[in-house]
């Protein structure tokens, strides 16, 4: 992997999620500076900011994108207790020519009492719809029934997690025979808050959310959670982000077996867990087939990971940044030798032949 | 593509201080997103000074796919034959096809090798600008930033932008530039018009090119001479500027480590190098001066980097040499996908008791073939070595395919037709979608129809049946008459879009004097259910032209079911609470639509009844 562009991002304070669009060629960008920031690619492969906008009066924590068949729309939270809707509405041909668009707020959900730490659309095959996570423990889920008419989004269901909730995750899976299925995590630091990480299963009987799992062996604070997408498994794998980088299955136990019209009773495996960040794990991801699962921590690297035919999950990559300017407006070919790089000797020499790519 | 075995791959990201800051990240089906953060600390935000840096990370299939294109391109023919050879052929004719399909995969490796060394020289310091300008240096920004501005040749990065396009040796453009500055400051008019000449007057290689390499290097001489003379005349004496670009131009070595931050890479100082040096170069030569730009530009500072030995490899055309570097350094799967998959064909994996073996075949391929999707035009060969993924080919096709960003029209048709040959119906439903809302959010309402249809989206294609209906009320005519006219059995699709297109035959037999048939089929629309009865009254004020003709065109008991339609429409208007000024309007121009209707289909009624009562008798 190399690093093929740097943009200069612009904002004024920290930045806090960065989001790819369904087909990538588009990113969004958010900052304690409370704006959002919406970037394009070009034809040729270069970035340019068409859009920087004020989105809340408080940090914002995390943007996300809606699947492009419901258009150009992004959901935005943040410390200030609301999440909001953005659409993209098409401009001028001015504007066109300076390469500039325009979003709209569509919405504004008001009703957490608390920071709202993560937002996330549903899956497409759900409909237009959306959930929200907030430090005051409950999980909003909200939908817009008509995808032609965005400012209209009616609150489904609240569903209470009882600990202050930092990250959720929906079940990407379409399969009819997987019921709509949302996680969550808590990151609640004191000790006898035990259920840390919550799933809930949607009921068509009660037409409600009902608790499944929790994951009791999770005890420490979950700062991310993330369902893999599902290439036809009948189980369903979570990956965790909490004092490790933690991989789940989880297996629907025989319907025979449970009572009948209840959530899905699961069997549970750990298949692999990994402390190579040294301290707290704060977002995981998966990439497109799920089959790589991405992890950052404290020890500041992104980490790949991976499993191999054999299903035995290793870190096959890993970003690090070692504080070399960044040369000129884009940056070419920083491919390091792979071996031995966990060797401090030559970690050191790495480090110093990267150096001679400054250019000064 | 990461390895399988050994240690992870480490990638390293300017500019973040992984000591005390963490990295944010996503993925993007071919790249990845990373910004440097703070993961704690939340509540309070501390005020970070300066910005930091976005990085978009790819896979290294883009450095190497510009050598081993046609190695991809080739193998992927090989591949597929391999896996139509009959299954039912067993001993000796197996066998020979089996080596067969070995032999091809090393002649594809040694033709691409040959290639290499058949390059002309001219075109091959083409390739290598081309290759240059798509690896190095976002031109494009800083040209729109500088000619963006009010007075581009007193930007602030004037200059750069000038040097940049003479280090990649777009001189027309920089010619262009420097018309600029000579227009905005005629003290330097003159050198400004001499250096523009030189420039538009060097001798280049262009395909096609039919002077010999002979003529062309006398020419260069000549011209070189030329500039020289300039130089030593002090022509440019008085614009250290242009007397760089000057020196740039004559090749001189110095002048181009200047630039060394521009150049970014010993590839492109190579490339321009060469350029303004020796422009004829042969192949059989690249590697010497490959090897000595590296030296010079590093300046002795450190030890090459993989990178760096694949592109000596490849300058040297050594093609093992390259695909060893690429497996090493870059983990390219390419050999051990088609290696494996080759022996898996030759029944030899199995015989070493590996029970994964057909697992791991797959497994390698599945990796392969993820990669290729990376790439903008070599994701159409992975769709192949997806299909032969009997375990997961199809679902992981799937995935990625509905991520292909469906820049042009023939890009997304291209899409289409793959997922359609497979009957991947969710991914051309969804794939549609995408395009049909694109087009409504534009206003392009007949692409958005189109793609409705394609999808077989009912509900959306009634959603832009009625913005044509709308539109129609407010303009008084329709857009995309074609589309319309010709939608055949489509138009079935849903009941809205059958209406717009019967709506339609109905203004065009109007437009033919068929009022007859226009008439029966206006009345029709109503009495079928199938028009909105938001509609009826446009319908019915359509209806009164045929009431007014001279000769009579509703017959007594169309003119009942008319009458009896109006009566129907008006008995459903109640008022709502206290009409305010506006409605009070719009029904006193409801109320006289009503009136003239009534008029005019009672005394059509009563001429009919006289027609039909006349023509009984003759």
């Amino acid at each position: 992997m190399f690093v093929a562009r740097s943009i200069a991002a612009d904002h004024k304070d920290l930045i806090h999620d960065v989001s790819f669009d369904f087909h990538g060629r588009r990113m969004a960008t958010c900052s304690s500076d409370q704006s959002v920031k919406v970037w394009d690619k070009s034809e040729s492969g270069d970035w340019h900011c068409t859009a920087s906008w004020k989105t809340h009066s408080g940090s914002v924590w995390r943007v996300t994108w809606a699947h492009p068949e419901f258009g150009q729309v992004l959901a935005s939270c943040s410390f200030d207790r609301t999440a909001a809707v953005w659409e993209e509405i098409v401009g001028e041909s001015n504007d066109k020519l300076r390469g500039q668009s325009h979003w709209v707020k569509r919405t504004t959900l008001v009703d957490s009492r608390t920071s709202v730490t993560d937002v996330k659309f549903a899956p497409k095959h759900m409909g237009l719809m959306l959930a929200t996570c907030s430090a005051d423990g409950i999980v909003r889920i909200y939908e817009a029934p008509d995808v032609m008419n965005l400012s209209q989004w009616s609150l489904q269901h609240e569903v209470s997690c009882k600990l202050s909730c930092s990250c959720i995750s929906w079940n990407p899976s379409s399969s009819r025979a997987h019921p709509p299925m949302i996680a969550v995590g808590s990151d609640d630091g004191s000790p006898n808050a035990m259920a840390k990480v919550q799933v809930f299963e949607y009921n068509e009987n009660t037409r409600k959310y009902a608790k499944a799992e929790t994951l009791m062996t999770v005890t420490d604070p979950v700062h991310d959670i993330a369902f893999a997408p599902n290439l036809g498994r009948s189980f369903h794998i979570l990956a965790i982000a909490t004092k490790d980088v933690r991989i789940f299955t989880l297996k629907p136990v025989r319907k025979e077996l449970t009572s009948s019209g209840g959530p899905t009773k699961f069997e549970i495996q750990v298949v692999a867990q990994f402390d190579n960040h040294n301290s707290q794990v704060w977002r995981v991801s998966w990439n497109i087939t799920g089959t790589v699962l991405a992890s950052s921590g404290d020890d500041g690297c992104v980490r790949l990971w991976k499993a191999n035919y054999m299903d035995n999950w290793k870190c096959t990559g890993i970003l690090k940044g070692n504080g070399s300017p960044v040369s000129g407006s884009s940056q070419q070919g920083n491919a390091n030798p792979s071996l031995g790089s966990n060797i401090p000797n030559l970690q050191h020499s790495l480090n110093g032949s990267s150096a001679g790519r400054k250019h000064s | 593509m990461e390895e399988l075995d050994g240690e992870p791959t480490v990638t390293l990201i300017p500019g973040v201080n992984s000591q005390k800051k963490q990295m944010c990240f996503d993925w993007g089906p071919g790249e990845m997103l990373v910004c440097e953060t703070s993961f704690s600390k939340k509540e309070k935000s501390e005020m970070v000074p300066g910005c930091p840096y976005i990085h978009i990370i790819r896979k290294d299939i883009d450095v190497y796919c510009k050598i081993l294109r046609k190695l991809f391109n080739e193998s992927h023919g090989i591949f597929v034959g391999l896996q139509r050879i009959e299954e039912e052929l067993t001993g000796k004719s197996r066998k020979a096809q089996l080596v067969r399909v070995s032999k091809n995969y090393r002649s594809v490796i040694r033709a691409c090798m040959e290639e290499m060394h058949q390059l002309a020289t001219g075109p091959l310091l083409l390739h290598l600008l081309d290759w240059v300008r798509l690896h190095v240096c976002e031109v494009d920004s800083l040209s729109a930033d500088v000619l963006g501005s009010e007075n581009p040749s007193k930007h602030k990065d004037f200059w750069k932008l000038v040097t940049v396009l003479v280090l990649q040796g777009r001189l027309d453009e920089a010619r262009q530039m420097l018309s600029k500055e000579a227009d905005a400051s005629p003290s330097s008019a003159g050198m400004c018009r001499v250096l523009g000449d030189l420039m538009r007057t060097m001798p280049v290689l262009s395909p096609g090119n039919t002077q010999t390499l002979t003529e062309l290097e006398l020419k260069w001489q000549h011209w070189h001479e030329e500039c020289e003379r300039h130089l030593q005349d002090g022509t440019f004496a008085s614009s250290p500027h242009l007397e760089a670009l000057c020196k740039i131009m004559l090749g001189d070595e110095a002048a181009l480590l200047e630039e060394k931050e521009l150049l970014s890479n010993w590839y492109h100082f190579l490339v321009t190098r060469l350029l303004y040096s020796h422009p004829t170069v042969k192949p059989m030569d690249l590697h010497r001066y490959a090897q000595s730009s590296l030296d010079v530009f590093l300046g002795g500072e450190s030890n090459t980097e993989p990178l760096d030995n694949i592109l000596l490899a490849a300058f040297e055309f050594d093609i093992h040499q390259v695909i060893k570097e690429c497996s090493t350094a870059l983990s390219n799967w390419w050999f051990v996908a088609h290696l494996t998959d080759l022996l898996d064909h030759c029944k030899l994996l199995q015989s070493h008791n590996l029970y994964f073996g057909s697992n791991m075949r797959e497994f390698l391929l599945l990796e392969y073939a993820s990669g290729l999707f990376a790439h903008h035009s070599l994701w159409q060969l992975g769709v192949d070595y997806f299909d032969y993924c009997p375990e997961l080919g199809r679902v992981s096709l799937e995935l990625h395919i509905e991520r292909i960003p469906l820049s042009t029209e023939q890009k997304a048709l291209k899409v289409l037709r793959v997922c359609e040959q497979r009957q991947m119906t969710e991914q051309v439903r969804s794939i549609c979608k995408i395009l049909a809302m694109k087009a409504v959010r534009n206003n392009r309402l007949g692409s958005a129809l189109s793609w409705s249809i394609r999808a077989k989206d009912a509900a959306f294609a009634t959603l832009v049946s009625d913005r044509f209906l709308r539109d129609y009320c407010e303009r008084g005519c329709f857009s995309d008459l074609d589309l319309i006219d010709n939608l055949g059995p489509a138009m079935m699709l849903s009941d809205r879009l059958t209406f717009l297109g019967k709506y339609r035959e109905f203004h065009r037999l109007y437009g033919e004097k068929r009022f007859v048939d226009a008439a029966a089929l206006l009345l029709s629309l109503m009495t079928s259910q199938i028009a909105p009865r938001s509609f009826w009254m446009t319908l019915l004020t359509d209806a009164l032209p045929l009431l007014e003709q001279k000769q009579v065109i509703f017959s007594a008991e169309q003119t009942y079911e008319l009458m009896r339609c109006l009566e129907d429409l008006t008995s459903g208007r109640l008022v709502h609470g206290e009409p305010d000024a506006q409605q009070l309007q719009d029904d006193d121009i409801e109320t006289t639509k009503v009136e003239m209707l009534r008029i005019g289909l009672a005394r059509n009624l009563a001429r009919s009844i006289i027609k039909e009562g006349s023509l009984e008798g003759s």
